[in-house]
């Protein structure tokens, strides 16, 4: 160890008094209710009181353990929404970023007329209210709304959206012929970790997932457009070019030039995607609260209900750690995949 | 250096954060019980939090309180809720609750069981002149807490345009399972879609009851869902979802059965006497009548649904709370209410002015004779949503079932086996 330079002590003192303020906030509005949080996850506290009293009875990790291990209808919802939401992040994550980069390769080409026009409408979902817009989709995929309207045009008989808790997933392999939904085969509907058979894992979204995952794949390709758009104008035209002169076509200045260069956005945008997608809450809750038949129950909804709806505080924190836990774990793996590979 | 840095860093903000905590937790969050005053004196003012149905409610509640505030030397301050049930969760575990609140029915065990609730019906003059039903909704462990609202119950409700259309009079109005069957068959030869009814035990729980089901056992310390009666109830109705002669509101388009009832989409529905302000307000061409419902093999059966003044254990003013909820519950305030905003008053010697002046809501007064309340138990909401989902997949889903998961749910959540 070096020897400390002299003044060092107060540079230090300096630096704690300048960043203090935002210490302080975070510390008062995040890290202390986050940790008061974990402490009710272990508790068995009714919501009568402060959960910090002497009476409130302490159960250790009871909430988390009847989440995954003990057989019941916390465990059978907790991995009901859980199925939901890794369909929902499945589609929504690598559709929302492809759909980002295309608009922001169209808004960024150099021979684009009316380039602002299309800049703000690809944006306008984004800053619209995620409720207003929910609203809107509700008329929209209604039995008799447009969708069903234009669906009808082509002569197809459109489903009842908002109604229809008929997995996905399900509804192809029955097209394909593989199985019968009605009647699945045996070896999948006994049997299947944590309490639902793999035949309800492999449902796939509901075709009222479906249509939130349409409404969100809209909305938000148009933030990650924007990011995407300054990320593009950040690469020198001169790269591309000597590319172009070495011979390079365009699909190949796309793949090992562009796309290279935009690594650092592509983690940004999709790990931005993965915590927001995990999290979803809002549109769930303006637009179906978890039915049909629980298919578009996800944790951070879950959790919500729980707690204020069955008051079962303990259970609802515990519920929005393992999510916690969830989002910080798939970051890690995301993170060790978009890795730098050097040799 | 660096290594220094980092662990000092780190050694601060745990300090940081121990010090906050100790600072956030210095002050109200060791309140030791018996702090709380029995009785506070000088003038009491008194907090209202209401589940305001709308302005109408607010306003007869709020001039209601005024009155009563002025004759008793008072001050009472009516808050109408955003959301009800999430403002007292915060309230009371902030150990801020108001000091009067609606407790709905659905609710009430809930609060009960974890001693939210002032168990002062007792205390209200003439506690049995409140509808037997309605005194069982708000009984936990043999006590009457809290005095009811009012009250509403489910009726059948029929369009006279689509009635007359499909041929059929006033004598056709089904009083029994199988004249539904019937009557439904009428109106769908006529190509009109005979009922509307909701998708959950709110409105498919009356077959139950009129089958001779129910939930839970009276006293709501057993599961009784897996009996023969309740599966006549769900076999009965299955049989009218998959003939077509009932149709869920979400298949007509609508959200709830009052909506696919007003824009014509249905013949009947069933629904309670909130029907008639939403009618008035959103369908006021159509016409239409409220009959009793059908009964079933066990005879007639509705569900009923109320709210009570709560008052909170806590509360400082206890008594002047009590005189309050005396004051709203008089039989004559009932009836302002009913005029006010179109509820049912929960004392039976209010029944005869209230059908006198609302004739035509006799069925649903009617129905408090027979009426089944909500399941009377706590910890039982995420059982009772999922029987609801169960309820909304009846006919792919074998009722049996369906009925064995609710008992086994039941059971886990009460604590019996």
């Amino acid at each position: 160890m070096r020897p400390r330079r002299p003044g060092a002590a107060r540079e230090n003192l300096a630096g704690w008094l300048f960043v203090a303020p935002v210490v302080i906030v975070l510390g008062l509005f995040m890290l202390a209710p986050i940790l008061m949080a974990m402490w009710v996850s272990l508790t068995d506290w009714n919501g009568q009181g402060s959960p910090f009293r002497s009476g409130v009875p302490f159960v250790g990790l009871d909430n988390y353990s009847r989440l995954f291990t003990e057989e019941g209808l916390a465990r059978q919802d907790f991995m009901t929404s859980v199925r939901n939401n890794v369909y929902y992040v499945a589609i929504v994550v690598p559709a929302q970023t492809v759909l980002a980069l295309g608009l922001a390769l169209i808004v960024n080409a150099r021979l684009l007329r009316g380039k602002t026009f299309f800049r703000a409408a690809f944006f306008f979902p984004s800053v619209t209210s995620s409720v207003a817009i929910s609203v809107v989709f509700l008329f929209v995929f209604a039995n008799s709304g447009a969708v069903n309207g234009l669906l009808a045009l082509l002569g197809v008989d459109g489903p009842q959206w908002f109604a229809d808790s008929r997995g996905v997933l399900h509804l192809l392999l029955g097209a394909a012929g593989l199985v019968d939904p009605a009647a699945p085969p045996q070896a999948l509907t006994t049997g299947g970790p944590f309490g639902l058979s793999w035949w309800e894992w492999l449902s796939g979204p509901s075709m009222a997932m479906t249509t939130i995952i349409m409404l969100v794949v809209w909305t938000t390709s148009g933030t990650f457009m924007l990011m995407f758009l300054a990320a593009l104008q950040d690469i020198p035209v001169s790269l591309e070019e000597a590319a172009m002169l070495d011979g390079a076509g365009r699909w190949g200045v796309f793949r090992h030039v562009t796309l290279p260069l935009l690594r650092p956005t592509l983690f940004l945008v999709v790990t931005l995607g993965l915590i927001a997608t995990w999290q979803v809450f809002d549109q769930i809750y303006v637009m179906s609260q978890g039915n049909p038949a629980k298919t578009t129950l996800t944790p951070a909804y879950l959790s919500y209900e729980t707690a204020f709806g069955g008051f079962e505080y303990g259970t609802g924190t515990a519920i929005s750690f393992v999510l916690f836990a969830i989002i910080v774990a798939l970051t890690l793996v995301q993170r060790w995949v978009l890795r730098e590979r050097r040799s | 250096m660096m290594p220094r840095t980092r662990r000092t860093a780190a050694l601060c903000s745990v300090a940081c954060a121990c010090l906050l905590l100790t600072a956030a937790c210095g002050r109200g969050f060791d309140d030791a019980p018996g702090q709380t005053a029995q009785q506070t004196s000088g003038p009491a003012g008194l907090d209202i939090l209401i589940g305001s149905s709308g302005e109408a409610e607010t306003a007869a509640v709020k001039q209601a309180a005024q009155a009563w505030a002025a004759a008793a030397g008072a001050t009472a301050t009516v808050t109408p809720a955003q959301d009800l049930q999430q403002q007292l969760g915060q309230a009371f575990a902030g150990d801020d609750p108001p000091d009067v609140f609606y407790v709905d029915a659905v609710r009430f065990a809930d609060y009960a069981s974890v001693g939210a609730l002032e168990p002062y019906a007792g205390k209200i003059s003439r506690p049995d002149d409140f509808y037997p039903t309605l005194r069982a909704a708000f009984t936990y462990n043999g006590t009457f807490y809290c005095a009811p609202k009012d009250f509403s119950t489910l009726a059948l409700i029929v369009n006279q345009d689509l009635w007359s259309k499909a041929g059929l009079t006033a004598a056709d109005v089904p009083t029994t399972w199988e004249q539904l069957t019937s009557v439904g068959e009428k109106l769908q030869a006529a190509g009109i879609t005979p009922l509307a009814l909701g998708d959950t035990r709110d409105r498919i729980g009356a077959f139950m009851v009129q089958a001779g089901g129910w939930l839970t056992s009276p006293d709501g310390k057993r599961a009784t869902a897996d009996s023969p009666q309740n599966l006549q109830a769900l076999e009965y109705v299955r049989t009218l979802l998959a003939d077509r002669l009932a149709r869920y509101p979400s298949q007509l388009d609508a959200g709830w059965g009052g909506e696919a009832f007003g824009k014509g989409k249905a013949a009947m529905t069933i629904e309670g006497n909130w029907i008639k302000g939403a009618l008035k307000a959103d369908f006021p061409d159509v016409k239409y009548t409220v009959h009793e419902l059908p009964a079933g093999p066990e005879g007639k059966g509705t569900l009923s649904f109320t709210t009570c003044w709560g008052i909170s254990a806590k509360s400082p003013y206890k008594q002047q709370a009590i005189s309050f909820v005396e004051a709203m519950t008089k039989a004559d305030q009932q009836m302002a209410f009913a005029r006010a905003f179109g509820v049912m008053p929960s004392r039976q010697s209010a029944k005869s002015a209230y059908t006198a002046e609302f004739p035509a809501d006799a069925p649903f007064v009617d129905g408090a004779a027979y009426a089944q309340g909500p399941v009377n138990a706590p910890k039982m909401d995420s059982v009772l949503a999922d029987f609801d989902t169960g309820l909304q997949q009846l006919t792919s889903v074998a009722p049996k079932t369906l009925l064995q998961r609710v008992q086994k749910n039941t059971q886990a959540a009460l604590g019996t086996s």
